[in-house]
Order: C-alpha cells, then structure tokens, then sequence
C-alpha cells in the first residue's frame, strides 16, 4: 500500500491530490480504531488533526525547529488534548459524537482567537514557507501511513483488538472477561488521537499555508468516517475500499461537476446504508472471500 | 446460622445496603459462603438477588456494608479486578459478545481473564459447554441456551473461585437441566463455590447444599432447603400470609 504511494508519483504527477488520499487514508484508519474496534463515534475526529497541525506550525514558527521533531510535537499535542477529553468516553453513542464536536469547535475558536495572533497567528492563518519541502514531507505522510496499517493489522490480529471488540460489544462483559475496560478503551482512544495528530502535522508541513478552519474543516471528520463506514469498520480493507471508492469519485467527479458528485455520493451512501450497513466488506465476505 | 462447624469462609457479605433512590433493594443482607459450596440464592421478585450479585460481582458499589473475599474487603473494587481476584458470574439475560465468533467470546476472556495462572484450553472449555460444533459462528447466531452456555463457557476461562449464576436454569429443557445440574456438582467438587439465584425450586434442591431466602432486601432464611419449605416466614413470604406473622 505504502510502496504505491511511494512510486506513484512517478507515474501520475498530482502530488497533492497523492498526499490527499494518503491523509484520509490514514484518518479513515484512525476513525476505525476507535469506531470500527472500540465503538465511540469521533465526529469532532478533526479536532486532533488541527491540533497536530498548529502543533508542528507553532513548534516550526516560534522555536524554530526541524520539521521532524516538530512532527513529534504534532503527536503529542493531539495526544493533550485526547487526554484532556478523556472524559467524554463515558459518554455514549450520539452524546459522545456530539461532545467531541464541540470540543473540536471549541479548539478551533480558541485558535482562531484574534487575541491569540501573536501566538497562533489568529484568523490569519499560518505560513511555514521556511521548513516547505513537499516531497519529503510526502515520504513522512507515507511512512506514518505505513505505520497506522501496521497498527490496524495488529488490532485484527492481537488480543488487544479482540479486547476493544468486546468493550464495543458489551462493556459490562468484557469486564467479565478480565479487560480493563477503561484503560483499554482510553489506549484506543489515545491512538486514535495520535494518528490523526500525526497527520495534522504533516499535512501543516505539506501544504504550508493553511488558515484555523483548513485544518478545523468538519468535513474532514466527515470524510474520514464516511470512508470507513462506506468500506467497512473493524477491517483492514474496509476503510481502504471506503476512501478509494468515495474518494475517488470525488475527486473525479466532485470538482468538476459537483451537482452529479453529489447526487451520485448521496445515493451511494443511501443504497449502502440500505443494504449493507457494515460496510463494503460485508459483500465481499458474503460472496464468501475472506477479508482481513 | 448453620449447625455444623464450618470451613473459613471464602466470602463474607456482611449487611450489605444497595439503596435507589428510595427504594432499598438491599437492607443490610448477611451470609457466607465455603469452597465447594453451592449456595441457593432464592427469595420472591425483587427480593434483592440479582442486585445481591451485582454488588458483589463489582457491577454497583453498596451503599454501606462490606463484601470480604477471605481476609480482604473487595466491594466497590471495578470487574476486571474481582475477576483477577476469582469472581465471576453469568447473567439473566446472557450477554455475549454478538459480533465475535464463539471462539473468540472463550478466547478474549482466557487471554485477559487470568493472571500468570494455568490457561484453559478454549477447546476444552467449548467441548465442556457443548459449544464445539459452532465455534466458528457469531455469537449472535446461538440460540439462548447456547447464549447462556456461552456467558458461563467465559466466566469458566477466567478460572473463578467464586461463580455467581443468575438464573441459569430458566428456560432449559429438562434434560439441559439434568446436565447443568450435574455440571455444578462437579465444579462444586472440583472447589469452587457457587452461588445459584434460580426460581426453580426442584433445579435448587437437586444442586444446592444450603438456601438463603431473601425478603426485600434482608435475608430471612439460612438453612437446607428442606427446612425452609417449613419455615413459617418463608412461606408467608412465597405464598402471602397474614401481616406479621
């Protein structure tokens, strides 16, 4: 998957709509750990992509540092913030999906802050042409790619996962089954936080200039869950499919001709609801293949 | 209450108070329990037994009172503790992992359930609960006997000391019955001790060495079942009597 992305550029010269995909490809898997495995629906997901991006860009901008170690900053500034919004987990389906929206908003606000301009540059958005290097920054985006695939494998494949599908299924038995249920479920969570955080700070880096709402978009959330629902949650595969698929036709349709993007994407996503509520991958199992 | 001089008590529940709101499902309930032991658990609708065991399975903290598991206090403590501690429990209406195959319902408890302890064989365990045949297949798929099979298959793999059962036998065949039966006595005799909440009185009195009878939140009997088929309270309890006896 990653090694596509690596030689692709050699035969296909839109780098940034490469990078696009990479991204969501990398957040739908983010959504699916904490959606697909643990069962918590993360609308405000975009949250802890923005706070990855100011991350890097604040770390870049005022001390200067080197892209990389900035990265590592993004991460764990996406990680504050899921830690601070460790709480929420106890709340449930809509509530929970509805709080987090609020706190990604909330961060956004805050960012945003006219006040705030000499720190975060306010409303007026943020330039990092001194560190602009797209090409290594496309390497970056691929390798952290790389490694939320190799995390999502080893959920499908490990006790750890097994854990996280029991808590989704029925929290009060999984504790019958000895999980730690509120340990596994924040690690999950905390991971989740972290990919996204990751890929906020590349994405900062890749594009260079961006403004609060670019890297606070809700549609970013959006995306990113519409993909792994589409393709299938709990799956390897499913977010693959999801964002190959959707994304696809929304990038060769979407743009150009949007009334028909969006007819098409709505009855899409009306006819999979319909009939294949878990995904993409549930069709292929059907017919009987055996999907990771 | 019993006669005879008994082992130390593995569990001690000792005037256990579980109030909502207003309404005290426990009122300071007492008893203990012996390895080995199965214990009855019987007592009209909300009499308190199933709260009973939430409490001591970690599910709700007590309002007052204390749960000893030999010489260490353990209410209030989270599931997955007393579970690592050798308490677990089935529930009335089974609660399986639906989405996970049988296999890996059995398996996630044995990988999380014991702590450096023997590990089960999740063959055996399936094998022991006749779940073999459908391994394979979700757990939404059994039927909900299998179901409850199943619940029990995965407090098994956590290799418990104490096993709450909470109401197991309604709904079984009498000939699942007849098996469950037997499979309690064996694991009575392999140690561990039973608590058995049921309301069918023939399935309680073919497995369980000693009742308590709950009333409204108090135990009002301890004793063999026998005895309490003509303790004046208990039947008033059962079938109506006159107010105060």
């Amino acid at each position: 998957m990653s090694l596509a992305f690596l030689l692709l550029p050699l035969v296909y010269n839109n780098q940034l709509l490469l990078f696009n995909f990479v991204v969501f490809l990398t957040l739908a898997q983010g959504v699916n750990v904490i959606y697909g495995f643990t069962g918590y629906l993360p609308f405000g997901y975009v949250g802890f992509f923005g706070a990855g991006a100011y991350g890097f860009s604040l770390m870049v901008m005022h001390l200067h540092a080197h892209p990389l170690p900035a990265l590592l900053v993004a991460g764990l500034t996406a990680l504050l913030l899921a830690v601070l919004l460790t709480p929420l987990l106890r709340l449930e389906g809509a509530y929970f999906a509805i709080a987090t929206l609020a706190a990604s908003q909330a961060l956004n606000q805050v960012v945003s802050n006219p006040n705030l301009t000499t720190l975060t540059q306010g409303p007026y958005g943020i330039s990092l042409s001194g560190v602009f290097a797209p090409n290594f920054a496309y390497r970056v985006a691929i390798v952290i790619l790389a490694v939320t695939l190799a995390v999502v494998v080893f959920l499908r494949n490990s006790h750890f996962g097994l854990a996280l599908q029991a808590i989704r299924e029925d929290a009060i038995s999984a504790g019958m089954a000895g999980i730690n249920v509120v340990r596994e479920r924040v690690l999950a969570w905390l991971l989740s936080a972290l990919v996204a955080g990751l890929m906020g700070g590349v994405y900062a880096w890749y594009i260079s200039v961006f403004y609060p709402e670019t890297v606070f978009d809700l549609s970013v959330s959006i995306f990113a869950i519409v993909f792994a629902l589409f393709g299938g949650t709990a799956s390897v595969i499913g977010p693959i499919l999801g964002v190959a698929i959707l994304y696809g036709i929304y990038n060769a349709i979407g743009i150009t001709t949007p009334q028909y993007f969006q007819f098409i994407y709505g009855a899409l996503i009306i006819a999979l609801v319909m009939f294949l509520p878990n995904g993409m991958v549930s069709l292929l199992r059907r017919w009987g293949l055996n999907v990771p | 209450m019993s006669l005879n001089a008994q082992p130390k008590p593995l569990l001690r529940v000792d005037k256990l108070v579980k109030r909502f709101g207003g309404f005290c499902a426990l009122d300071g309930v007492s008893f203990h329990l012996v390895s080995g032991e199965v214990l009855g658990l019987v007592g009209p609708n909300g009499s308190g037994k199933t709260t009973c065991i939430n409490v001591i399975s970690g599910l709700s903290r007590p309002n007052a009172g204390q749960v000893w598991l030999e010489e260490r206090p353990v209410a209030g403590l989270p599931s997955h503790r007393l579970v690592h501690l050798g308490i677990n429990r089935t529930f009335q209406v089974p609660k399986p992992f639906l989405s996970l195959t049988v296999r890996q319902n059995v398996e996630v408890a044995v990988a999380y359930g014991l702590r450096g302890q023997q590990r089960w064989d999740v063959d055996n365990l399936l094998a022991m609960f006749d779940l073999a045949a459908f391994h394979s297949r979700r757990a939404a798929e059994l039927n909900s006997v299998q179901q409850k099979m199943l619940d029990f298959a995965r407090a098994m793999a956590t290799g418990p000391r104490i096993l709450l059962l909470d109401e197991l036998a309604a709904g079984l065949n009498p000939e699942e019955l007849q098996r469950v039966a037997r499979r309690l006595r064996e694991l009575a005799d392999s140690g561990i001790a039973l608590v058995v909440v049921e309301h069918l009185m023939g399935f309680i009195g073919e497995v369980t060495d000693r009742v308590i009878v709950l009333n409204a939140g108090r135990e009002i009997f301890d004793g063999k079942l026998d005895a309490a088929v003509h303790d004046r309270q208990v039947v008033d309890v059962f079938l109506g009597g006159s107010d105060g006896v």
